[in-house]
């Protein structure tokens, strides 16, 4: 037999109900401590949510930030925050640093004049400093784009929701949307723990998680649907090993690809989408974990109608006669 | 294997080589880029090409392929506004407008109403005490003949004010359909300004779009900074009435002293000797709008300020039957003649004109100047050389994510993941025909949706190899595992994917900006790579099937 890669061998019998308590415990855990997380320590908002100017200097010299603070100091900003950034692929003599100015009361966008005030005093401390980019969003903007994002995130969970509703039963329905909340949760969270900058890419982010999230869950559930009609006499927990463990390794297989993918993004894609792709690496982990233990474990505690004739297809599905 | 119908393999096989043709003048992005630009200009000066723009245009052949992704501001560097147009500004000069002509019409009936006057009011409302309130109906019936019906697309007619009585006061308001007329030719007027102010700046593909009830956004790549980009934007347009001297063919025509020579605006080769000093100036203009004249023919009406009115009266009386030009940046719009004397500073142009003709004049003629004071709700500046530096690590993040990806699959699956690769280094060409195709910008996170296509696009090849793999171990021979194993995955890929489309379609409705841009490769990146994923695979396994007939198979 020619030799294959295999990170999971041909034939697994792991009881993923084993621990069951533990490992559904760990996951309702890991949701409150997000959201006490959240609430407590709040969101790193960049502007696109909070309001305000960010301002990216370049320059050859290296980055001082007190001097910086220093500079700005002078011109009474109120709220300042300046960071320097690293990333592996800065040229070595690149180097740069992040500003972000908060919005002031009753203005719009920062002014024009204020950028430049903000450039030349930047530019006295360092004379080879540049402003590869500034941007500005008023108040008014980053509230309806908070908004936005939310709804967002709720619409696609309802369709999704609607979606699975029909294909297949409602309680499988509900496990998913609840390992979708729990990956988005948790993946937000992290970024409140660690204060990570939250803006409105990391919300793309946590869509594609829940497009990610779904499609590993509804290939087990697809599976599910097929043993239920297959296996009638077998206990429903039984059935779900089963199942879990005939899929494990395609689990495991996309989880590995997208993840070296997105490794590879984290590593060598600039520091300007990094947060997005830590949120999409955060979420990936999550997805599948959520897979595994959480949305199985909400099906397991609903129990699955299963009636003499099964609302599911037979083996082959309804799509087997669109010949590819 | 069931072997796919001929005319389904012809099919697949020319969407293949369409992606490829298609795509291919990505790789060559700056000469086809420069190619594009010179073919651009060279058809704006009627074919007439200067020798650096041939040398361009010899970059890359005519005949070839040429559509490429456009870059978006991330990656090309350049500005970005949302501008919010305080459409409220127009009511205030409305009203204002109202007023002495309000006035005019209790004057013809002072000797029933008394005197009166404008008592103080909200911006949008237009206030009149009269002394003798017993004879309220006079009044109110001298003012209803100021209305006048609102013109709107879908030819319903209602009224663009209300005139009530309040004890000896009367009450003129826009009315809710006059208003929302109003906002939407202040929007038009606002994107035509807009659009002119840019394009005259001569930049590539600006995009300016209305947004929402109230809001423009403008994206310029290339220009400096913001900044700039406000104060190209801020410079209004110079709107003047001139007498007309007279008109010629002739460009090099020396116009006299105190004239100016001036082309006009449709009638190519036509020039116009129009005087030097105007009539009257847009800065007096205060309305202009769509209309219809006594024969119900289309036609734009004007109205000037109470100043502009006066000197305009005197100049139609003395001057009927002779030609004046409405002149907006140094080129005539057009030269009617003057029909009467034109009293109250109101007036009508009258044309061979279609409505849609009078619609579009009377943006222009109210384009002079920004109707309304906008205020900027977002701006964004991004340098060239952040975007360059954007692109050098896209393009080093997808070369090695593909390269990593290629490696796991073949160590997974041998053959049959030499075959998934084809398929996968397939969609990803598709992908980038189909974005070139459409004109989809490409942005950073749309690259970033390009890289992780890659590597979700492989999770269906692994469904359908792990269903054969499945076929195999239960002792079914090649041939019938490989057809079982595409028809069983197929349910669970088309969930999958139907899911992932959702979201996609949801993030691009939303969304906007980075979102969308995400959304846009995203939702692609999962058809096409359902198509290469399920079809082309499925040909190159068959093919391999079919001709080779293992007995054994390892996937």
């Amino acid at each position: 037999m020619a030799w294959r890669l295999k990170l999971v061998p041909a034939k697994t019998n792991f009881d993923f109900f084993k621990h069951q308590w533990i490992t559904f415990s760990l996951s309702v855990g890991m949701i409150v401590a997000s959201l006490i997380c959240v609430a407590v320590m709040g969101l790193n908002f960049g502007v696109d949510f909070k309001g305000g100017t960010t301002i990216r200097t370049e320059s050859t010299a290296a980055v001082d930030v007190a001097e910086y603070r220093e500079a700005l100091a002078a011109l009474q900003l109120g709220d300042v925050s300046i960071s320097e950034v690293k990333d592996p692929s800065f040229r070595d003599d690149q180097h740069v640093a992040q500003i972000r100015i908060g919005a002031r009361e009753g203005e719009e966008a920062v002014t024009p004049e204020v950028i430049q005030e903000i450039e030349e005093a930047l530019k006295a401390v360092d004379p080879a400093i540049t402003f590869p980019s500034v941007e500005s969003v008023g108040p008014k903007v980053s509230g309806e784009l908070i908004w936005k994002a939310v709804a967002a995130i709720l619409a696609g969970s309802a369709a999704i929701l609607v979606y699975i509703w029909m294909r297949f039963e409602w309680q499988m329905a509900v496990g998913l949307v609840a390992a979708l909340l729990h990956d988005v949760i948790v993946t937000v969270g992290i970024f409140s723990l660690f204060q990570i900058r939250f803006d409105l890419s990391i919300v793309a982010a946590l869509l594609t998680i829940l497009g990610y999230s779904v499609n590993d869950t509804v290939v087990i559930f697809d599976r599910l649907r097929e043993n239920l009609a297959k296996y009638k006499a077998m206990p429903l927990r039984e059935m779900m090993n089963l199942t879990t463990n005939e899929t494990l390794s395609r689990t495991v297989m996309t989880a590995t690809s997208t993840l070296l993918v997105l490794i590879v993004l984290l590593i060598w894609g600039g520091d300007v989408i990094r947060g997005f792709v830590f949120a999409m690496t955060l979420g990936v982990v999550l997805g599948t974990w959520s897979t595994l233990y959480m949305a199985k474990n909400i099906v397991l505690y609903l129990g699955v109608d299963r009636g003499d004739k099964p609302k599911a297809p037979k083996k082959s599905s309804e799509f087997a006669d669109v010949d590819a | 294997m069931t072997p796919t119908e001929t005319w389904k393999r012809v099919l697949i096989l020319m969407v293949c080589a369409w992606g490829i043709i298609a795509a291919l003048p990505n790789a060559f992005y700056d000469r086809v880029e420069r190619h594009n630009d010179a073919a651009a200009d060279i058809a704006k000066a009627d074919g007439v090409a200067t020798v650096e723009e041939a040398a361009d245009l010899a970059l890359w052949p005519s005949w070839a392929p040429s559509a490429l992704m456009p870059l978006g501001l991330d990656l090309r560097g350049g500005a970005h506004l949302l501008a919010q147009v305080q459409v409220e500004d127009v009511y205030k000069a409305r009203i204002d407008g109202l007023w002495p002509e309000a006035r005019d019409a209790l004057r013809d009936v002072r000797d029933d109403v008394g005197s009166v006057r404008r008592a103080p009011s909200p911006e949008d409302t237009l206030r009149i005490t009269i002394s003798r309130p017993e004879n309220m109906a006079k009044a109110m019936a001298a003012l209803q003949k100021l209305a006048s019906p609102v013109m709107t697309l879908t030819g319903s007619q209602a009224s663009d004010i209300t005139i009530t009585s309040q004890g000896a006061d009367i009450v003129i308001q826009l009315t809710a359909s006059e208003k929302t007329a109003t906002d939407d030719r202040t929007m038009q007027q606002s994107l035509e300004i807009i659009r002119n102010r840019v394009d005259q700046a001569g930049t590539r593909e600006p995009t300016i779009l209305r947004q929402g009830s109230d809001r423009i956004l403008i994206q310029v790549p290339g220009i400096g900074s913001a900044a700039e980009l406000k104060s190209l934007i801020g410079t209004t347009a110079k709107l003047t009435f001139n007498a007309v001297v007279g008109s010629t063919s002739d460009a090099g025509a020396n116009p006299g002293p105190r004239n100016m020579l001036l082309p006009s605006k449709d009638q190519p080769g036509l020039y116009y000797i129009v005087e030097e000093t105007p009539v009257v100036s847009g800065e007096n203009l205060v309305d202009s709008r769509p209309a219809q004249d006594e024969m119900q023919r289309p036609a734009v009406s004007f109205r000037f300020d109470t100043a502009g009115g006066r000197r305009f009266g005197d100049y139609t009386a003395n001057n009927i039957g002779k030609p004046f030009a409405i002149v907006l940046d140094n080129q005539v719009i057009s030269a009617p003649t003057i029909q009467s004397h034109i009293s109250g500073g109101a007036g009508i142009i009258t044309g061979r004109f279609s409505v849609e003709e009078t619609t579009e004049l009377a943006v222009l003629l109210r384009a002079g100047a920004l109707p309304a004071k906008m205020d900027f709700l977002e701006e964004r500046t991004i340098g060239p050389e952040l975007g360059a530096d954007s692109i050098e690590a896209g393009k080093t993040a997808a070369l090695i994510g593909l390269a990593a990806v290629l490696i796991y699959v073949v160590a997974s699956y041998g053959l049959f993941g030499w075959f998934a690769n084809v398929a996968l280094v397939l969609n990803v060409v598709i992908l980038v025909a189909l974005l070139s195709a459409i004109g989809a910008t490409l942005t950073l996170p749309g690259i970033a949706g390009i890289v992780l296509t890659m590597g979700m696009a492989i999770d269906q090849n692994v469904l359908i190899f792990e269903r054969i793999r499945d076929e195999l171990r239960d002792g079914a021979n090649p041939q019938r595992a490989c057809q079982v194993g595409f028809e069983r995955a197929f349910s669970a890929i088309m969930d999958a994917n139907v899911t992932a489309l959702m979201t996609g379609f949801i993030m691009f409705w939303i969304g906007s900006g980075p979102v969308r841009g995400f959304a846009v490769t995203f939702t692609l990146g999962v058809i096409t790579s359902m198509f290469t994923a399920v079809y082309v695979t499925r040909l190159v396994v068959e093919l391999y099937i079919n001709n080779k007939r293992p007995k054994t198979l390892v996937v």
